[in-house]
């Protein structure tokens, strides 16, 4: 007998966690009804900046229902040590604590939570709450902050952030250079705004712990982070997010309603539930607004001889928030002068945090603008403008990618689309009174890997579990770990339950960064190992030596629930008639991934990056500029694919995000009042179904052994990076006008 | 949302005698007036729910238009085959309008009654004359590329978001109303009205007064029509800038009669007869449609950040003009603008 | 009025209300006939979720600006966060748990499951609910239609294209006889 059924790495498989999902019975945060439950509404500070001078609670505390009001008045004890609110994301500075004091920080800030039997009450009773302030001067307005950017020092820098590094003498050589482009770009302030907003449930269980059912994207660092603030200790924490609606970094840091509903319960000493209104939403992290002036310098032939950046995101007042934003062109593109200047600035707002592709879907995105644009100066095809300055080693740090298909990303991308029909003259291609246009981009993220564990549970039944504390927002981890596994052992999906999102599991990262995947599926792969090293000890044992001759696993072959030979697959033993026969119940196996001596040495020497070549064809009208994205084609390079249909939704997502980079989203300040003012999902646009026609994936082959221990480089930032570049270089190719500042919306067309 | 009694009165005569109070709100189908009462925009005492009342039938009238009742849905109206067929405009528009879900709850009455998207007006922690008189307005000044260019005031430059009420306006509608005094019918023209010195009245109901129909006359412009709509992105968004066009033409090809109605510029659905005349009597083409656009747009004041509303409402003029001449509306499905 | 509240005339606020009896409701939900006592600021939204734990509709913001929490009600889709449950007396509504069940699904959430339709799942209900509401209504027929009478269902995550065919097979299969 053959094995013909094996379903494992490289089997597009539906969702494991789907029917949960479609039925409604997948819980999210504010989803558990546990009994007692209190409800609590926050009120948001009207001003900017300032301080309570007083709070008027009486006529809240009147509405029948109404069980308490938390404040700052009142609130339960809070760590004093800035230290101790530190999160996964690690942004310096002073962390913000709600309820601290009377100082307001930004509009919308919490000051107190009304806590009521019902959310009714609570919601009635929070818009009775009077507030007097003392308001001092403030500042929203991007453009005003930049009078006051700067570099954080050394030590006030994330670590996560990388300097650009200089090469040759970029200035003389832009002074020298042929061609020349010198531009400003922008990107507006965008929101995460993921479908679920943010809601914790903490269930209060009498004994001193609590468990929390939590909007966040780690449940650890969650758990460690509410501990430490709330003085609880960890081990009377527990965190829950098994199903997280949405994230895209937003759920990266514990926001403020974690900490509100925590301090209520504690207050109470009862459960409480706090979920943000849509227009909270708009009261914590958001994409950085980004200024980027870019020269470059290039000869006639195309060929770069210079880049020169200088870029500056925004920040709040008490941290740094800082992304890498100038380093992708140098990185990306061979020329053999850059340097890159950075700088963050900062305003009165909730501080900018990790969204989608932190930095590359700002700084790559803008780079590829300005790429496009200095390819039509030079008069070359903008693909092949690319093709001439590509670069095969990270050509900023000098370093060779452990892998990099890039050039078969565009290779492919460009036949899928047609790119050689393209006729390359702005408004050359029309039909009607539509001018058409197509546009190109590159992404380029990291393939990161970080240190994770699993757990692998094998029963006599046959039935397997794999349980790590990572998430799946979305991303797939429930599938991936299923495939991992099912590759791993040989079992059948159905036999296979994936556990995650509970800090009680094995440890794991928060998930972001494109990690998830390739760490939490390596984790599970090595638990996996380990259980068929004790199945093979097992068989070694019994009578009738089925698998004799096997000296490791990997003389061995696991499918359809067996094992057998390699050399010869006639000698094979069903799972279950090895546990049975070695009498074992279970075998259970923890296993950690990391990246080991060879993992270190190979990251000090090799750039590990994702790329994708993303082509665009968009329609706009003549004279009313209505813009139609119709068609994205995303080719991307990112190693090997664990599950083919989910890793296809996720770059599909990305570009529906970089569609809305590119078109629609933006968030307005009032500078007078200090005050996000689109804070809805009707005014702050998102793509909707009938702005997203065509979109076809592709993942172009990228054997890589050496990035992460699957060959896996993660997928859930490369669709964003470049795409919004795609559509707007799309849209010059069809109107002839260039747009600098995203998003490209209609009164940017009409006035450019 | 603060507290309220709540009545579901049984009969018209019912209803105004229970909405008659200086605190009282109809609640037909609730996409605005709940959206509001939960922004604490709206805060009624007493809330009537009319949604018992016997206004939900399309009839037809002895003049020859229709009778649209007030409770009938925004979906049922647009998909009533009478609509469709006769007043494919006023359908258009609708179905250009928030989304299936939307127009499956929101009714008629409410739709002319709907407050408007100010960003202002909704955020109680800014201020806004129309929410609170004497307040100032955050708008002037302040974020404003959805506002107004036509009509506004000193105190308010907040936009009318209805589509369904730009064709309405353009079909030259009546509004029925009953009230404490009797019963009435407004000329749609006259029912919104412009912000001036009393922003937070955004119509010319009477206290108490109930919409409990909208009467469409008997020429229908079935043939020459179109409801063009721009906004941010193509579903699902309210206008920047709308356009109804209705015309009638003779059969030499010449226009008898043009209405021109723009949504999202103004107050209210913004008419101008002086453009609509410029173009009776005239051949359909790009001149006369160009002047009749610089026409209704007369006077047009931009804030800063919607002044590009000025010459996009032009452009869309003139495209919507050259889409109704040539008997080719604008799908609301299609989204390649005809 | 009730004279039992006082009424702060500059703010137009209730400034110390007493209770507000509550109102009986008599609704089919999912088949099932419910007698609730609901106060009349309640919406159906909350009530399915709080007071029925039927946490399947989901809250995305409450508004009417995502769709995420579409039921059925006597077979049309709306948005349950703006409607009042007190003025749906004697109506039916349909949730997401009522269309199917693990082991039992409903075509369109198997058509979801096979077309990778969501990601996080959190507007999925809402989607599916609206879909069945686009079938019962009849007036899609194309891709380009089911785009645009799905657009009131917001999805962050970007799954719009799986969704159209999702929804597009459900819609064909069932033209046929």
């Amino acid at each position: 007998m053959t094995a013909t059924t094996k379903i494992g790495i490289g089997t597009s498989l539906s969702r494991v966690d789907g029917a949960e999902k479609v039925t409604g019975k997948a819980k999210y945060a504010a989803e558990y009804n546990v009994p007692g439950l209190l409800y609590g509404v926050t009120v948001s500070a009207r001003i900017a900046k300032g301080r309570i001078t007083q709070l008027e609670e009486n006529a809240a505390r009147a509405v029948p229902g109404v069980v308490d009001i938390v404040s700052h008045l009142n609130r339960p004890k809070q760590a004093w040590l800035d230290h101790s609110w530190k999160d996964e994301l690690g942004i310096p500075g002073e962390p913000f604590k709600a309820f601290h004091d009377d100082r307001i920080l930004f509009a919308g800030q919490p000051i107190a939570v009304v806590i009521a039997e019902t959310f009714e009450a609570a919601r009635f009773a929070a818009s009775l709450v009077e507030v007097a302030y003392e308001e001092e001067p403030h500042n929203i307005d991007f453009t005003a902050s930049l009078a006051e950017k700067f570099t954080p020092s050394y030590f006030k820098r994330r670590n996560t952030y990388h300097p650009p590094k200089k090469r040759g003498d970029p200035d003389t050589a832009f002074a020298n250079a042929t061609l020349k482009l010198e531009a400003e770009y922008h990107l507006a302030t965008e929101h995460h705004n993921p479908m679920e907003m943010h809601a914790s449930t903490v269930e209060w269980h009498g004994d001193g712990s609590i468990t929390v059912y939590d909007k966040i994207q780690g449940s650890q660092g969650d758990q460690a982070y509410l501990a430490s603030a709330f003085g609880l200790g960890k081990k009377n924490v527990r965190v829950v997010n098994a199903y997280v609606g949405g994230g895209f970094g937003s759920g990266l840091r514990p926001q403020w309603q974690v900490q509100v509903a925590v301090m209520a319960a504690i207050h109470l000493e009862r459960s409480v539930r706090v979920v943000m209104t849509r227009a909270q939403m708009f009261t914590h992290v958001h994409r950085p607004e980004c200024t980027y002036s870019i020269r470059l310098g290039a000869e006639h032939t195309g060929k770069l001889s210079a880049m020169i950046n200088d870029a500056t995101t925004s920040t709040s007042r008490f941290e740094n928030n800082m992304e890498d934003i100038v380093v992708w062109g140098m990185m990306n593109y061979d020329c053999p002068n850059a340097s890159g200047e950075y700088t963050i600035a900062p305003r009165d707002t909730y501080t900018s945090a990790d969204m989608r592709a932190p930095g590359a879907a700002t700084g790559m995105t803008l780079f590829e603008i300005a790429i496009d644009e200095m390819a039509y100066k030079a008069k070359v095809d903008p693909l092949e403008f690319r093709l001439i300055n590509y670069s095969e080693v990270d050509a900023m740090n000098e370093t060779p990618f452990t892998s990099k298909a890039l050039r078969e990303a565009y290779r492919e991308g460009a036949d899928r689309f047609g790119w050689e029909k393209r006729s390359p003259q702005p408004r050359s291609m029309r039909e009607g009174r539509e001018l058409i246009g197509w546009g190109v981009a590159t992404g380029m993220w990291d393939a990161q890997f970080s240190k994770t564990a699993a757990r692998a549970v094998l029963t006599a039944d046959g039935r397997l579990e794999v349980a790590s504390a990572t998430s799946d927002i979305g991303t797939g981890t429930y599938t991936v770990m299923t495939l991992v596994a099912a590759d791993t052992l040989g079992l059948a999906p159905e036999q296979i339950t994936a556990r995650l999102g509970d800090s009680d599991l094995p440890t794991a990262p928060v998930e972001g960064g494109s990690w998830a995947a390739a760490s939490t599926g390596a984790a599970v792969q090595l638990a996996c190992q380990s259980i068929a090293k004790r199945l093979l000890k097992a068989a070694e044992k019994m009578e009738d030596k089925p698998l004799h001759g096997a000296k490791s696993i990997d003389d061995l072959v696991f499918a359809d629930g067996a094992m057998a030979l390699k050399s010869d697959p006639s000698r094979r033993v069903a799972i279950t008639e090895v546990m049975t026969a070695a009498g074992l119940d279970r075998i259970e196996v923890e296993e950690t991934a990391s990246p080991g001596i060879g993992g270190m040495i190979s990251m000090a020497q090799k750039s590990r990056n994702t790329h994708s070549a993303i082509f665009c064809e968009v329609r706009v009208d003549e004279e009313l500029n209505q813009v139609r994205v119709t068609r994205v084609v995303s080719a991307v390079a990112a190693g090997r694919i664990i599950n083919p249909k989910t890793a296809r939704s996720q770059i599909l997502g990305g570009v529906v995000m970089g569609i809305g980079m590119a078109l629609h989203e933006e968030t307005f300040a009032d500078k007078a009042l200090g005050r996000w003012m689109n804070h809805n999902y009707a005014e702050y646009h998102v793509p909707a179904h009938a702005d997203i026609e065509d979109i076809d994936v592709i993942f172009v082959d990228e054997p890589d052994p050496e990035v992460t221990p699957l060959g896996v480089k993660g997928l859930g930032e490369i669709g964003i990076v470049g795409t919004a570049a795609a559509v707007a270089n799309a849209i010059y190719h069809a109107t002839g006008k260039r747009v600098r500042q995203l998003p490209v919306t209609i009164d940017k067309l009409l006035h450019p | 949302m603060i507290r309220f009694d709540y009545a579901r009165p049984a009969d018209v005569s019912e209803a105004v005698r229970a909405g008659s109070g200086e605190h009282a709100a109809f609640l037909a189908g609730g996409t605005n007036l709940v959206d509001v009462m939960k922004e604490n925009v709206a805060r009624p005492l007493q809330v009537v729910d009319i949604n018992r009342l016997p206004l939900t039938d399309i009839e037809a009238r002895e003049d020859g238009g229709l009778r649209l009742g007030a409770l009938v849905t925004n979906a049922a109206t647009a998909y009533d085959p009478r609509v469709q067929q006769r007043y494919p405009l006023l359908a258009s528009a609708i179905l250009a309008g928030a989304s299936p879900q939307l127009r499956n709850a929101a009714t008629n009455g409410g739709n002319l009654n709907q407050r408007t998207r100010c960003y202002y007006f909704y955020d109680v922690d800014t201020p806004c004359n129309k929410r609170n008189p004497g307040e100032g307005c955050g708008a002037i000044g302040g974020v404003n590329r959805i506002h107004a260019i036509l009509g506004a005031s000193d105190q308010c430059i907040a936009t009318h978001p209805s589509d369904m009420c730009v064709a309405l306006a353009a079909l030259e509608a009546h509004v029925q109303v009953t009230g404490p005094d009797g019963d009435r019918a407004i000329a749609f023209s006259d029912y919104h009205r412009l912000p001036g010195d009393e922003p937070w009245r955004d119509n010319t109901l009477r206290s108490g007064e109930l919409v409990t129909a909208i009467d469409l006359p008997a020429e229908n412009f079935s043939t020459h029509y179109t409801y063009l709509k721009l906004r941010d992105r193509l579903s699902y968004a309210f206008a920047l800038v709308s356009v109804a066009v209705a015309l009638r033409l003779s059969e030499d090809g010449r226009i008898e009669v043009a209405r021109i109605a723009l949504g999202g510029v103004a107050h209210k659905p913004w008419r101008v007869p002086a453009a609509e005349s410029l173009l009776q009597g005239e051949q359909p083409g790009e001149r006369v449609f160009q002047a009749a656009a610089h026409a209704i747009t007369e006077g047009a004041v931009g804030q800063g950040q919607n002044s590009f509303k000025i010459e996009l409402a032009r452009r869309a003029v003139v495209r919507a003009l050259g889409q109704a001449a040539a008997g080719t509306p604008q799908s609301q499905t299609d989204k390649r603008i005809a | 009025m009730n004279p039992a509240v006082t009424l702060d005339r500059t703010s137009g606020r209730r400034v110390a209300a007493e209770p507000i009896a509550s109102l009986t409701l008599r609704l089919t939900v999912n088949g099932e006939e419910r007698v609730l006592q609901v106060e009349p600021w309640t919406t159906l939204l909350d009530l399915l979720r709080d007071k029925l734990d039927l946490t399947g509709t989901k809250k995305g913001c409450d508004h009417g600006q995502c769709g995420a929490c579409t039921v059925l009600i006597d077979g049309r889709r709306i948005n349950a966060c703006l409607k009042l449950a007190v003025t749906l007396e004697g109506q039916e509504v349909t949730t997401i748990e009522g269309l199917g069940q693990p082991g039992n699904l409903h075509p369109l959430q198997a058509a979801f499951i096979e077309h990778d339709a969501f990601q996080c799942g959190y507007c999925t209900p809402g989607q599916i609910c609206s879909a069945q509401g686009l079938i019962n209504e009849g007036h899609a027929r194309n891709r380009a239609d089911v785009r645009e009478q799905m657009s009131g269902n917001i999805c962050r995550c970007g799954a719009y294209t799986n969704i159209a065919d999702a929804v597009l097979e459900v819609l064909e299969q069932g033209k046929q006889p």
